[in-house]
């Protein structure tokens, strides 16, 4: 039977929160969390091959404890175990350590593991970095932006646009696909799916010295980047505000950007005031 | 002897050349690093009879190229370039290393930078050298809402993507010369685990608002559609493309073609006119871009007048009236 894995991670739901302002890191505690759009997406493709050829999914996630409501949302989905790996010392890994944690959870509590399925991208930090990196960790061949796959034997094939080509790859196995986002509809929570998440959910939760990890490379300790500074994109803009008639508007935009719009245009804007 | 000189490395993504050609930004922008570390400009090929690649780098601002040239190398495969360049930065040491963040470059930048155990940035709009000569990386989180400042202060070496037209090329100039280093293919090189079975060009995306350095984006505030039509005039004017809000879009006053947000298009123009719009944050997210924002709008409260670099408390179609004349005059004169 396929032994199939899906990185899930929790995001919050809004899309503005509030940072803090000495670490640069997102109070993401203020804000409800939900399934990151891409991971319901890789969700999906391991329930279409389990539903077409059988196996067993894993759902895995490191987060806080509350986290654990993703995983029991793609238990009632039909995926059929969890692992929860929260750690206090876990928090602010950037995606290097992030693959490392879950490569070793993997290994430890997946052993003999098929396929790996993530999404391509979260939505809260976008790097679409963490699919790659943990293919690198698991030493194992991966390909990204997948839209349509389907395995066969011991191969995966699969279609991705990338780069404006339509690619059709073929992958041994064990193998990694991070997978597009927005590419299924939607699925309803089948009936006994919720029983099956909350009565009896098999569901480990696991911290670091669980997993068997080196706490010096995990966290922020163990990350290589470090934030210096989080601003607002807006910051720093002059944001000079212009009232009046609309024709004395465009004069006075005229007297004090006439430059600026002019590079922007690529053209001369200055206008010869006396022969005007 | 002489300390070998610190170099700034740009991989060279070529697939697609015409459309994409964020290695020759990265190039212009990696010149302009360079001085400010005393650094050389290098960049890295590798595929099959790479010769065109090797001249056009070197013709926008690469001093000296790595240059792997093997017909296996035909197709892009991210585990041999990962191999051959994990090799390759570890004989030479680079300062940095800088890859376009195109489809390829997102798959390939974090298995390499996972194999040299060092830090990466993904997909940046920003690159600077800061007071201890360490690389900046401007990265967008949260949907564009924010810019994290990133440094890789101890590894090496320092990696970042970069999102095509993030920086403006330099113009080539075919009389310059540069250093071309042959790197030989590697004999042991394993099977490739991922074989490409099939491989086409996907019918042409119009990208003409994606790519366009002026942009008009009108929103619900115009009214009506005769009034939002006024905007075709002024882009038509200034050479630009019209963009519209979803409302606007709804309202049939544009194609759904000219969506800009989070349901349609980013882009990223040197000037960006926004009439009656409010500045919702799915609307804001792709146009972070934009070098110079005017909005226009007669609540001088909306979030997009607080985003602007001009905010203009005006009646949208009496101002874009007036604008067009104002541009008419002088472009005659
Ligand atoms: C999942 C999701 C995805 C979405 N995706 C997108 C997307 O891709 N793109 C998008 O645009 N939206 C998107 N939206 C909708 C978005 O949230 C906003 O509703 C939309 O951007 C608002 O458009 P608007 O600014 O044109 O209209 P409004 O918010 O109604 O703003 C109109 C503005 O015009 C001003 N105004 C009114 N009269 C005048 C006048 N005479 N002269 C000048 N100003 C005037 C008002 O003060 C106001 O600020 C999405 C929403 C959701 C939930
Ligand atoms: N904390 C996490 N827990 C589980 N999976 C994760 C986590 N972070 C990232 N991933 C996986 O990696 C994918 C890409 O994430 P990112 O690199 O952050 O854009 C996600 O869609 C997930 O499948």
């Amino acid at each position: 039977m396929l032994k199939l894995v899906v990185c899930i991670k929790q995001v919050p739901m809004v899309s503005e929160l509030p940072w803090d302002p000495k670490t640069g890191n997102l109070q993401r505690d203020l804000a409800e969390g939900m399934m990151n759009p891409a991971c319901r997406s890789a969700l999906d493709a391991a329930l279409r091959i389990k539903e077409a050829v059988g196996g067993e999914i894993t759902a895995i996630t490191m987060g806080p404890p509350m986290a654990e409501e993703v995983l029991r949302e793609a238990i009632a989905l039909g995926a059929d175990r969890g692992v929860l790996l929260t750690d206090r010392k876990m928090a602010g890994a950037d995606t290097s350590v992030t693959s490392h944690v879950l490569a070793r959870a993997i290994e430890k509590n997946c052993p003999g593991f098929d396929l790996v399925l993530c999404g391509l991208a979260t939505s809260d930090s976008e790097t679409a970095q963490v699919g790659p990196q943990l293919a690198e960790e698991l030493d194992i061949p991966g390909v990204t932006y997948v839209d349509e796959l389907e395995i066969r034997d011991r191969t995966v094939r699969m279609q991705r646009i990338a780069d404006y080509f339509l690619e059709t790859l073929e992958m041994d196995l064990p193998g990694l696909v991070t997978v597009m986002a927005g590419r299924h509809a939607p699925r309803y929570v089948p009936l006994g799916g919720l029983q099956a998440a909350f009565a009896e959910a098999d569901i480990v939760s696991l911290d670091a010295a669980a997993i068997g990890i080196d706490p010096e490379r995990i966290g922020a300790k163990g990350s290589a980047t470090k934030i210096l500074n989080v601003f607002s994109p807006t910051e720093g803009k002059e944001n000079i505000v212009l009232t009046g008639a609309p024709k004395r508007i465009v004069e006075q935009l005229f007297e004090r950007f006439d430059d600026r719009i002019g590079s922007a245009l690529g053209r001369d804007l200055k206008t010869d005031k006396r022969s005007s | 002897m002489t300390a070998k000189r610190r170099q700034i490395w740009v991989f060279g993504d070529y697939r697609n050349y015409f459309q994409n050609r964020v290695t020759l930004q990265l190039l212009s922008r990696a010149t302009d690093l360079a001085r400010k570390i005393d650094a050389e400009v290098c960049a890295v090929v590798f595929g099959d009879k790479v010769d065109e690649w090797v001249g056009e780098y070197i013709a926008h601002g690469a001093e000296k190229i790595y240059r792997t040239d093997h017909p296996r190398l035909a197709a892009y495969g991210v585990e041999t370039y990962t191999l051959l360049m994990e090799r390759l930065v570890k004989r030479e040491k680079p300062e940095i290393v800088l890859v376009g963040a195109t489809a390829f470059g997102r798959e390939f930048a974090p298995r390499l930078a996972k194999r040299l155990v060092t830090g990466l940035t993904a997909d940046c709009i920003g690159l600077d050298i800061n007071g201890e000569g360490l690389l900046v990386q401007m990265a967008p989180s949260f949907g564009g809402n924010l810019v994290a400042e990133i440094v890789t202060p101890e590894r090496r070496p320092q990696m970042a993507t970069v999102r095509p037209g993030t920086f403006q090329e330099i113009p080539h100039d075919y009389a310059r010369t540069g250093e071309v280093v042959d790197v030989p293919m590697p004999r042991d090189l394993p099977a490739d685990r991922v074989r490409l079975v099939q491989s086409e060009r996907c019918p042409q995306r119009d990208q003409k608002l994606e790519d366009a350095k002026v942009v008009v984006c009108g929103g619900r505030g115009l009214g009506s559609k005769k009034k939002f039509a006024k905007l075709f005039e002024l882009a038509e004017l200034l050479g630009g493309e019209v963009g519209a809000t979803r409302p606007a879009v709804y309202a049939d006053w544009a194609d759904h073609n000219a969506l800009v947000g989070q349901a349609g298009k980013q882009i990223r123009p040197q000037i960006l006119f926004c009439f009656g719009i409010s500045g919702a944050i799915q609307f804001t997210a792709a146009c972070n871009g934009a070098k110079f924002v005017i909005a226009v709008n007669k609540n001088p409260n909306a979030a997009m007048m607080k985003r602007a670099d001009v905010a203009i408390v005006a009646d949208a179609s009496q101002f874009c009236a007036a604008l067009i004349q104002e541009f008419k005059k002088r472009f005659r004169s």
